[in-house]
């Protein structure tokens, strides 16, 4: 076993123990700090695959914006709240087994190779994962593509306002 | 067990624990982290994936879902304030009457 698999495996189990402890964690803030921790993980097995690009966008979307939006929003709010003190729902067994049987049958499809692609140890897509390349052919070949998230962007601020001003006029 | 096998079966683990998460959990902001928690399993496998096949498409797309999970958050974290504001609570058990 090399070092690229011991990252790999390091990491892995990073990501695994940040998702168990957002189920176990009792305050949202435990809950996105676990989350905080699972992504980094991710971006560091994104790291090793060669995929540098989507590393670093993992820590600025993700970490960065997202989840400092998070913790905000957490920091506002009442910590004597109930959901805070009494964690899980009538579903705990219910969504305990569904989430069980589901990861049991993914995980016996992709043990017994039935991935549609090759499972190739250490297949590098290397050369295109490489940010000037990678970004070349992302504006080259996908320029539109990139357009129109900037008007999804847009529809979401539009949409993230109107939620507020409704809201504010509901209260008078 | 190879490389891409272990991180396909990451991906189906975090995927369980947040579908697990968005079940049995009662706060509503906990419940949007898991979900993201769920499409970080999904992104992890596509980029597997993209990965193995050596194309940058998976990679592009992986970008394209970074942008929808930020239009996906900066809308529905201001519809939670809301509900809180009215409610005075995150617990989901208060918004029985939404299921319909």
């Amino acid at each position: 076993m090399n070092g690229s698999m011991l990252l790999t495996l390091f990491f892995c189990a990073g990501a695994l123990a940040g998702g168990v402890l957002m189920l176990v964690a009792r305050h949202p803030m435990r809950v996105a700090l676990a989350l905080i921790g699972c992504m980094l993980s991710l971006a560091g097995i994104y790291a090793i695959l060669g995929v540098h690009v989507i590393a670093v966008f993992q820590v600025l979307i993700y970490v960065g914006a997202v989840m400092v939006f998070m913790v905000y929003v957490i920091m506002l709010l009442d910590v004597r709240d109930p959901s805070f003190l009494r964690r899980y729902g009538d579903t705990l067994v219910t969504g305990i087994i569904a989430a069980a049987l589901l990861a049991a049958a993914l995980a016996a499809v992709v043990s017994s190779g039935g991935a549609a692609v090759s499972l190739d140890a250490d297949a590098t897509g290397g050369a295109q994962f490489l940010v000037q390349p990678f970004s070349a052919g992302f504006l080259r070949d996908y320029w539109l593509h990139f357009e129109l998230t900037s008007v999804l962007l847009l529809a979401a601020v539009v949409a993230a306002v109107a939620v507020i001003k409704g809201g504010r006029r509901k209260d008078g | 067990m190879d490389r891409a096998q272990l991180l396909l079966l990451t991906g189906v683990g975090l995927f369980a624990l947040g579908l697990a998460g968005v079940i049995v959990r009662r706060n509503a902001l906990v419940m949007l982290m898991c979900m993201e928690l769920m499409l970080n399993g999904v992104i992890l496998t596509l980029v597997t994936f993209a990965q193995q096949t050596a194309t940058i498409a998976g990679a592009v797309l992986v970008l394209l879902i970074f942008v929808v999970a930020a239009s996906e958050i900066g809308i529905a974290i201001p519809i939670v304030l809301l509900l809180s504001k009215q409610r005075r609570t995150l617990d989901v058990e208060a918004y029985r009457e939404l299921q319909g």
